[in-house]
């Protein structure tokens, strides 16, 4: 079942979760991992990783049994499948990373809970070839990483005035601590959709002028 | 007693699942748009976070300690199907129970909120009562978060503003000065 790298839907397949349907700034899924861990860059892209295991995973195994499962049970076993793959990830960070594990807390396994994995289980791997399944999950889970990071370090920075702990400011640089805390996850996050609205506006505004140009030629 | 007092109005208030810990948000920012509606499924979600803490207390307490590994998977499987029955059962015992509660029940049977209350308790150690309480107070802190967050949707629906902020972004703004409101209330512990 292996894809040609070059074939150039399956590169589709994976760009489009980096930008026009990301998950987390255009489909504005898998929000609480989201914003509860990414007080850090660090601890955001530990949480990345780890999602883009579970996905990437969960959606590989689903598309290969995806003649075998009951249509009626689907959604249970896709959650069983998730959630193994996120204890195998639980149990691996502990043994690695047991200081990134205890930071990131309870948060681990509610990986499981992202409705972001389950929507790409039921939208897309249960209906493609292994292949575009994984490619689709790398894709989904890069953009979500992408998220994450964006997220985690803006707040590491004006927070903490550090990134991935080095500091950036020196002395001088009062943090602001809110945005460590839970309101500035909130608010950060608002502000970014935000400008993700405006970029998108902007682009439609453009073609539309560029269309109306042409006919006004034509 | 005292102790019990604390944990209900450190779920409640202090540690608020949506505010603070960012637990359930789906549901959260997805049915907060009418009061009625956000106070229902606020109902609804306490009842569900009761069922989750019986049924973790349960497998905590007689299943797990032989195979802790299968915590999570256990935790999904026995909390859904839970749900499920109940959700059946209430469907044929009281209809007009069901039609004010039931639709929501699907929709958060495994949200972040439910599977991370039994994780919580888990990790805490809580006994039989101490759960249940914390289930309350968690439930009664989302009800209490949804609600506020409808009224302030309701209001900013009569207010001239930018198409472009409308939507999923000024709600997470408003979400973030709720927030930042109910950080007041961490004062209530360094007080004692």
């Amino acid at each position: 079942m292996a894809i040609n790298i070059k074939d150039p839907s399956a590169v589709q397949e994976m760009m489009k979760g980096l930008w026009r349907d990301n998950p987390v700034f255009v489909q504005v899924l898998g929000m609480c991992p989201m914003l509860a861990v990414t007080n850090s860059a660090i601890n955001a892209l530990a949480m990345g990783i780890a999602t883009l295991f579970v996905l990437v995973g969960s959606s590989a195994l689903v598309s290969a049994f995806k003649n075998l499962i009951p249509k009626q049970v689907r959604i249970s076993l896709y959650i069983v499948i998730i959630a193994t793959f996120v204890t195998v990830i639980d149990y691996t960070l502990l043994a690695l990373v047991p200081a990134i594990h205890k930071e990131l807390g309870a948060f681990i396994p509610l990986i499981v809970a992202n409705c972001m994995i389950l929507g790409r289980q039921e939208a897309f791997a249960a209906k493609h070839s292994v292949g575009f399944a994984v490619m689709d999950a790398i894709g989904m889970s890069a953009g979500f990483v992408i998220a994450l990071f964006a997220l985690g370090s803006v707040r590491e920075i004006l927070g903490n005035g550090s990134l991935f702990g080095i500091d950036l400011f020196g002395a001088g640089f009062e943090p602001w601590v809110i945005m460590i805390l839970p309101p500035g996850g909130f608010i950060t996050l608002g502000l970014i959709l935000l400008f993700f609205n405006w970029v998108t506006e902007r682009k439609a505004r453009f073609l539309e002028q560029v269309v109306a140009a042409e006919q006004a030629r034509g | 007693m005292d102790n019990l007092i604390w944990i209900f109005i450190s779920a409640m208030l202090v540690n608020n699942f949506v505010l603070a810990y960012f637990l359930g948000l789906c549901p959260f920012l997805g049915v907060s748009g009418r009061l009625e509606t956000s106070f229902r499924l606020g109902l609804a979600t306490t009842f569900v976070l009761l069922i989750t803490a019986l049924c973790s207390w349960f497998l905590n307490t007689y299943v797990l300690i032989h195979a802790p590994y299968l915590r999570l998977i256990s935790f999904i499987v026995v909390i859904a199907s839970t749900v499920q029955f109940i959700e059946m059962a209430i469907k044929k015992l009281s209809p007009s129970l069901f039609k004010a509660l039931g639709i929501f029940l699907p929709l958060i049977t495994t949200n972040c909120a439910i599977l991370g209350l039994a994780i919580f308790a888990t990790n805490r150690g809580y006994g039989f009562a101490e759960g249940m309480v914390f289930a309350l107070g968690a439930g009664a802190g989302f009800t209490l978060a949804t609600i506020l967050m409808a009224g302030l949707r309701e209001e900013t629906e009569i207010i001239d503003m930018p198409a472009l902020v409308r939507g999923t972004a000024m709600n997470l703004i408003i979400a973030g000065i709720l927030s930042m409101a109910f950080m007041g209330f961490a004062g209530l512990f360094s007080s004692t």
